[in-house]
This record gives C-alpha cells, structure tokens and sequence, in this order.
C-alpha cells in the first residue's frame, strides 16, 4: 500500500463508483421489469378487470351479497322482469313477475345461475348509489342498493312470439331491425325461473326436451332454405345483377351421380332468379352452385356474413359452421348451396343475416341490454350499438330486398302472411336433418319493411311435422297479435 | 359504523404506504446524511401510523384480543430492531433497516388477517432471525477467509438442494422441504445465499473462461437439481443470479449475450423436457382451460385482484381465501384485493426501492469480491419479486415462489432477513473503511506536515516503516471500531 494510494482513497472510491457500469446496466434491467410489471397492473385494472368480474367462474361476490340487494332486471318499458323482494319472513327472495315467458333469457339466480342473472351478476351486484347514499346507508346498517338493468326485452313482443310458437319446441328471436337490439327471445319448452329448485329433477330429466337449453342462441339447426340467402349473395356478388339467370326446373336436378329434388317433385318451369329465390327451387339453385359459381364463391360469402365466428351477445351462444371446400363433389356442393349439407346455424344468426339486408348490408351486433340505472334512476352507463360491419354491397342488399318481399307477396310463405297488416320480407325454410324418420326443422326468416320501428325475426320450429303450423306461419301470427293491438 | 372505518382506513393505509414508498425514493435521492437522517425518522412514524391503523380494523372487524396482542409483539419488534441497529451498528443503512421492517410489517399484518396463529409464528422467526442477523456483519469483518470458499460453497450447496431432493416429501407440487422440530425447511432458500458466496467466491478475481466454465458448471448442477425437482423458482432465481454474476465480474458484453442465448435454450429444452413446465405455460396463456386443475388457483389470484379495484375492499372485506396457498404464494394478490391495487403498486416499488439500496450498496463497495455479493443477493431478491408478483397477475408464467419478508413461511423470512444483513454487513465494513480512510488521510497530511517541520533534521526511519506503522494504527481503529 502507497502513500498515494491512502491520500485520493475515498476519491478514487467515488470515481469507481461512477465506472461500475455493468451495475448500473444491471440496475436498469431489472427497473426495466419493474416497471413493466406496474405498468401492466395499471393495463390489467384498465382493461381485464371487468371482464374477469363478469366471469361466470367468478362467485365471490357472494360476499357482497351480504350488505348488497340485488338490482332488478326490466324490460325495455321499465316492466320488472326480476327483482329481489322480502317475503313475509323477511327473507330476501328472487321474484320473477313473468314466470317462464323469459325463462332463459333472463335466467334465474338462487339454484345456481343462467341467462342474464348469471352474466350480468357483477352488474347487479354493484351498487352506484350516490356517496351520501352510501355512508347513511352505512351509519344505519341499511342494505347497498345494486344497480337496476334496463334490457331490451319487448314484454309486448316477447308474449306475441310465445303465443304465437303455441307450446311447440322451437325458438323466435327477434330483433329492432334499426339497432339490433333484442326484442324477443324466446326458446321452448321452458321454465319457470320462480321454482327451478323445486322442479330440477323434472327440468333435468331425459325426455324433458332440455329446457334450459336457449334454443334461439344455442341451438344450432341446418338452416335449410333460410340460407339460400347466402348462395344468392354469392352470385349476386360474382355477377353483379340477375339479367343473366335462366333456369327451367323439372322437378329434379342432377349432377353426376347425384341427384336433388325440389319440394314434392313440384316443377317450377322457366325460372328467373327472382322466381327461384320466391318458389325456393332446389333445382335452380344446386344449379347455380354446380354451375355457375366459382368454386370458393359460396364459402367467401358464408364467410362475409360470419358463419364460424364467434358473437359476444351477452349471453352463452353457438357458432354457426359452414365447410365445404373446392374439392367437394357435387353432390355436397348443392346440399350446401340450399342449406342442407354440413351447414349448422343459430337462429339469431340468420336473423343477423336478414338484418344486414334490411341495414343496407351493415351487420349490427345484438345486444341485451339497453342500459344501467342505479336506484334513484339515474343512469349509469348506457349499452351502444357495435357493428360487426358491411357485409353486403348495397346492390346485393336491394336485390336480396326485392326477392324477400317476392317470397311473402308471391312465393312460398303468400299463403301465410295474406291477413298481416304490415309488409315483410323474408324466406323460408325446411330443413331435414339426420335421422330425421319425416321430421323436419321449419324455419322463417324475415322483416318488416314499413321505414318506421322495423323488426328483424328468425323463427324455427323442431322436428315440425306436416300439419303443423309452420315457421312462416309462427312469424304471422306474432306479427298479427303485436300489430294487431 | 363498521363499514365507515374500514372505509376510511384503506384511503389511510395506502395514504401511510404511498408517503413511505416516496419517502425512500427522495431518501436514495438525498445527497446530504442530514437530510437521510430526518427522512428516515419520518419513516419510522409512517411505518407506526401503519400498524396502528392496519391492527385497529382488524380488531374491529374480528374482536379478538389476540390481534392487540400481535400490534404490541409488531410495535416491539420494530423498536428494538432500530434500537439494536443504532446501537451495534450506528453506521448501518437506515434506509434498508426501514424497507425491511416496513415489509415485514405489511406481512406480519396481512398474515394476521389470514391466521393470528401463523402471525405469530412469522413474528417469532422474524425476531429469531434479527437477533442472529446481528452477528453477520461482524463474521464477514472478521473472517476474511470467507473469500476462498467459493468452491466448497458450492459443494455445499449442492449436497444440500441434492439431499433434499433425494429425501425431501414433495410439497405442495412445487417445493422441497425437510421438516426439522415441526418447522419445515426449504434448503433451496438458504443455498441462494451459498450459491452467490460461491459465484462470487470463484470470480472475484479470475474470470477467464476456463474458470467462468467451472462456474457455469457448478452453477448449472445447481440449476438442473432445481429444475427436476419442479422447483421452477428457484431454478429461474439461481440462474438469473449467475448470469448477472457473471456479466458483471467479467465485464464482457459477450458473456451477457451467452446468457441470454443459453437462458433462452435452456428455457426451451426445460419445456420440451418436463410436462410440468409446460403445464405452467399453458396454464399462463388460458388459465380457464384447466379451471378445475390448475388453473383454478391462478384465476382465483385474477379474481381477487380484481375484486378490490384501485383502492381495495378494506380488511377482513374480501375473500381472498379463496385462493389456495394465499398466504404463501398468492399474497400479493390477497394484499390486492384488501388493501387495493393502489397498494399493490406501492409494494412493488418498495420492493423495487430496496433493490436499489441494495445495488447502490454494491456499487459503492471497493472490494471485487463484496461488490459481487450485494449485487448477486439483490440480484435473487429483485428477480424473485419480480417471479412472484408477475406470476400472480399472470405477467409471466406462475412458478410458486413466496414475496420475501411478505409471504408466510420460516425459511423465506428467515433467509431475506440474512440476506439483508450480510448487504448490511458489507455497508457497514465500506462506512468504517471510509471513515478510516479518512482518519488516515487527516494523519497523513499531519504527518506530511510534520515531516516538513522535521525536514532539517535526519530521518528516524524509512517510508517503508511509516506505512507499517499506519497500518498497525488502522488496525487498531478498526479493532475500535468492532467493539461493542
């Protein structure tokens, strides 16, 4: 040790304490983490946090139940669908004043949960009353208020598609045709939310055509005819117009090996494409498909209008499926071209469908919910309209448009909308299905067409038999008794 | 009325906690001791603040007299921990005494919350451990030795986390532990300390490539026991560590690209290896796949800090039990939930304060070998917070380890206290240094002085002679220095 050493030594020390650059290097990586880590606590409360509250996993806020009374569900008139009262014990209990006519929709919440009960549960639970509200709430052990949802739901409408469905298994889901909101949506057979405890065993057994099952979301179904507007689309998108359309039917169709038939064997004669989409004639269409479509027309067109994607309707819901790729034979090809085939879809989604053609070809997302109010009835947050996007070119649109209202003016559904007091567009549909022993799913699809408070509908009845009333004839009826009052 | 303190006490524990974590960065930032010492008697009245309210609402949500019990044991404990420091070891860093106590404050509360029982028990080992950490800075003045022992500290280590991994019953899925009188513990804990001695042992002053080869060797067996006895942690901790290590001690970039090069195969073999790395990932990208297995635990840790929001529920308001093994792995997310995200935050940067106390430590230290251990040590604490709380909020890929000085567990607490006062040890030994630098540089300017004034007349001895003769008066001072 020198001299000069001890002299600059503490110095020296500060000067090394500057060139330690690997340490600080060091340092700021891990600041780096750090930081990147709160940083994503801020993302995650930000952005995830809601999502995580909402999820159906979630039950702890069967904590806040406690000092929270759960806030009503009401239709969009204010009418209480569901709201939590004290019974003469002054016990708190669940009441919902319809009894099944929301059954699944709604859902119900004390024997575990469904419908909206279960996926707005955070919302009710959360109570928005005003601070004052709060703390005098807490000085005098007064129970939380929880936030009231105001749905979309039309009582008016939802009991004119119940009767009109007459206790057949099936579904309706209709739509405002301006903003997809949810009008009606009804699934049968059904439940009462009011004793789901008390009836589960039967609700649960084999033969009870599983009621919870919310057909109109849920149910995938082969959508038949109904999706004839999707092959239409496809040419309409490949040729522009219909000038160059010709076919004359006979009856049956055959390409190859195999061959279709139109319903009952009935030969349409010489048809234009106006005339094949009113009489949904089998033969024009496979013809179109085999013929005249290119080969992945069909599937860009199933794909524009969002067959296998996913819809966030605030309720649990199903895919629809569309597959056909360019090596299917022909046979597969015209089973698919009129809805038979692989094809699986929901009812709100061809009603989705049918509101993109009455939208000038703008998909609406539907929704629930209309908004949420807290107990003084001042509004808390208000549910907009999402678009899913144009998925059809406005010439298509008013081609679709034109031939929808051929097929209830003079095609295959003129017989049942003759006494409706508004007009309609729309299509048809019969679908077989496996093991189907002459059973066969009825499908309606359609909307008013007035200019003012239009709706959107999509009706199927299961394992329809001949007879029976028809999809298309459930449709007039509900549209009779809601335009008839 | 309840519901109205409880209220008010979360905006006042996080107000306590926001004031304290700002009150440590301004105290890293302070430039004059003065103005150090007046933040840091203003911290102890924050962390007091704390207990106070943090008990008071536990004891009102529960009205269990054991919980004043528990204050009192916290409030003693946390005096005669400033007392024992500022009498033993006045030149110690405050800061890190405070940053330790503060977190162990929030722990010893939250485990309070959870089970008084556990509280105790982490009170107990907490005290134990401080009073034994008081001996650790004397030991590494004392025996300079210490410096050789790089290699058996690696035998050491290994036989430990090899012996445990030959005996241990598995716990828990993740962790090996041998129980010793009830206590069960983690060996894994205590080798992170052997494993840096040994790193830095081996590199303080050698860093060719043959020896950073024997380094990643031993370090690499070290890692590879970890990794097959599924404690994934710790495996991440001890390579972290030795990565850093070794880019720092070799100061060659090239090292640091070998690293991260080697870190991201081995990270890739380890999960086409062993199924349970690759459940922890999958686990991590969709937790709800598998919510009935392992992902329940994760997504009930996601609820939970959801469930508080920004400012938390309030204490005893939530229902962070819900989370398996909250008290240990999934605390952050039960201090989440209670006391807020807020909170959270706050933690995470204190967490992050005393990484930098710790780093500013090291880079203060003259000695090569020193240098590296404050650095490896904060190097293990920081990336195990980092394992730990981005584990928790689903940042990164779960691994199970605890929240130092936070979690419940003997071994955790006990080590994180060691941990901390060997850094202490070694801020200690640069204070006193430095002070005799300075004492050496005053004599030798007196000495010069008199040198001149003796210059005339002939010398009584050689410059050789001088030097002894200082060293011999700095060993005297620094056998001053050492008694208490």
């Amino acid at each position: 040790m020198t001299q000069t050493t001890w002299k600059d030594g503490s110095r020296r020390r500060q000067k090394k304490a500057y060139t330690g650059k690997a340490y600080v290097f060091a340092s700021y990586l891990f600041l780096f983490l750090f930081v990147a880590m709160i940083a994503y606590m801020v993302y995650f409360q930000v952005n995830e946090s809601e999502q995580l509250l909402q999820s159906p996993y979630n039950n702890r806020l069967t904590v806040q139940q406690k000092n929270t009374i759960r806030g009503a569900l009401l239709a969009n008139d204010g009418s209480i669908l569901a709201q939590t009262v004290n019974d003469e014990n002054g016990n708190e209990v669940r009441v919902y004043n319809y009894g099944s006519l929301f059954a699944q929709t709604v859902g119900y919440t004390d024997y575990g949960n469904a419908g909206l009960e279960a996926t707005q549960n955070y919302i009710l639970m959360d109570s928005s009353e005003t601070i004052l509200d709060h703390i005098s709430g807490d000085l005098t052990d007064r129970k939380r208020q929880g936030d009231d949802i105001v749905t979309s739901l039309d009582v008016a409408m939802q009991t004119a598609a119940y009767n009109a469905l007459g206790g057949q298994k099936g579904a309706v889901v209709v739509l405002d045709a301006d903003t997809s909101k949810v009008l009606a949506s009804v699934s049968l057979p059904d439940f009462d939310p009011n004793t789901v405890a008390e009836d589960w065993e039967t609700l649960n057994l084999e033969d009870s055509g599983s009621p919870f099952l919310n057909r109109g979301l849920q149910g995938l179904y082969e959508p038949g005819s109904t999706f004839k507007i999707v092959t239409t689309l496809a040419y309409l998108n490949e040729f522009g117009n219909d000038a160059d359309f010709h076919f004359n039917c006979t009856g049956e169709y055959t390409q190859g090996t195999y061959t279709i038939h139109c319903s009952g064997n009935t030969a349409h004669g010489e048809q234009t494409l106006a005339d094949a989409f009113a009489n949904s004639c089998n033969c024009a269409f496979s013809y179109m498909a085999t013929e005249l479509l290119d080969s992945d027309a069909l599937a860009e067109a199933a794909a524009s209008v969002k067959f296998n994607q996913d819809f966030s309707f605030g309720l649990p819901s199903s895919t629809s499926r569309y597959s056909l790729d360019k090596t299917t034979k022909d046979g597969l090809t015209m089973q698919t071209a009129i809805g038979q085939g692989d094809t699986l879809a929901t009812p709100i989604h061809m009603a989705m469908i049918a509101q993109s053609v009455y939208n000038n070809g703008e998909m609406l997302l539907p929704s629930f919910i209309n908004q949420v109010q807290n107990i003084n009835g001042n509004v808390v947050k208000t549910q907009g309209v999402d678009s899913l996007g144009t998925v059809m070119s406005q010439n298509a649109v008013s081609y679709l448009k034109s031939y929808m209202r051929g097929v209830v003016e003079r095609g295959t559904a003129s017989g049942a909308f003759a006494d409706v007091p508004v007009t309609v567009c729309g299509k048809t549909g019969t679908a077989e299905y496996q093991n189907n022993d002459g059973y066969v799913h009825s499908w309606f699809v359609g909307f008013t067409d007035t200019g003012d408070n239009d709706i959107v509908f999509a009706v199927i009845i299961e394992e329809a038999t001949e007879g029976e009333t028809t999809a298309a004839q459930v449709a007039a009826n509900m549209l009779k008794e809601y335009y008839g009052q | 009325m309840i519901s109205i303190i409880v209220e008010v006490s979360k905006y006042l524990l996080l107000f306590f906690m926001l004031m304290f974590t700002w009150d440590v960065f301004r105290a890293l930032g302070a430039s004059s001791p003065e103005v150090r010492a007046r933040r840091i008697g203003g911290q102890i009245a924050l962390m007091m603040f704390f207990n106070c309210v943090g008990y008071f609402v536990l004891y009102i949500q529960t009205l269990d007299v054991v919980i004043i019990g528990i204050f009192v044991c916290v409030v003693i404990y946390l005096i005669i921990t400033q007392l024992l420091f500022h009498i033993f070891y006045s030149r110690a860093s405050f800061i890190l005494v405070n940053v330790m106590s503060m977190l162990l404050s929030i722990g010893f509360l939250i485990q309070t919350r959870f089970d008084t029982g556990n509280a105790v028990k982490q009170i107990i080992i907490a005290a134990a451990a401080t009073i034994i950490s008081m001996f650790i800075p004397v030991i590494i003045r004392k025996w300079k030795g210490l410096q050789n022992f790089g290699i058996p500290c690696a035998i050491i280590g290994i036989l430990l986390i090899g012996a445990v991994f030959a005996f241990a019953k598995v716990y828990s899925g993740g962790k090996l532990s041998v129980e010793i009188g009830g206590i069960s513990f983690q060996f894994s804990e205590f080798v992170k300390i052997t494993f840096v001695l040994f790193i830095a042992g081996m590199l303080k002053d050698i860093t060719t490539f043959g020896q950073v080869m024997k380094v990643t060797v031993l370090a690499g067996i070290h890692v590879i026991i970890l990794v097959i006895s599924t404690d994934l942690g710790a495996a991440l901790i001890y390579f972290m560590a030795y990565i850093v290590m070794v880019c720092v001690a070799t100061h060659k970039l090239r090292y640091t690209f070998l690293g991260v090069g080697g870190m991201a195969v081995s990270a890739y073999a380890a999960y086409r290896l062993f199924s349970h790395v690759r459940v922890r990932v999958s686990v991590w990208r969709d937790p709800f796949q598998d919510y009935q297995g392992m992902g329940y635990q994760i997504v009930q840790g996601l609820f939970s800090i959801c469930a508080g929001g920004w400012f938390g529920t309030g204490l005893m308001n939530g229902s962070p039990e819900s989370i398996p093994l909250v008290t240990e792995d999934f605390i952050f997310a039960g201090i989440c939930e209670e006391m807020g995200i807020l909170f959270g935050i706050c933690l995470i940067a204190l967490c992050m304060g005393l990484y930098l106390v710790i780093v500013n430590i090291a880079m203060k230290l003259g000695n090569n070998f020193y240098k590296l251990i404050a650095l490896g040590l904060g190097t293990e604490y920081a990336f195990q917070v980092f394992l730990t709380i981005g584990g928790q909020t689903k940042f990164i890929p779960l691994t199970g380890v605890t929240l130092p000085l936070v979690s419940y567990g003997g071994s955790s607490v006990m080590c994180t206290i060691f941990m901390l006062a060997i850094v202490q040890g070694l801020y200690v030994l640069r204070k006193d240094e430095d002070i005799q630098e300075e004492e050496a540089y005053e004599e030798e300017i007196q000495r010069e002085q008199q040198l001149r004034t003796e210059q005339r007349k002939p010398k009584s001895g050689t410059g050789e002679f001088d030097t002894d003769d200082m060293e011999r008066r700095i060993e005297e001072e620094t056998e001053k220095s050492l008694y208490w």
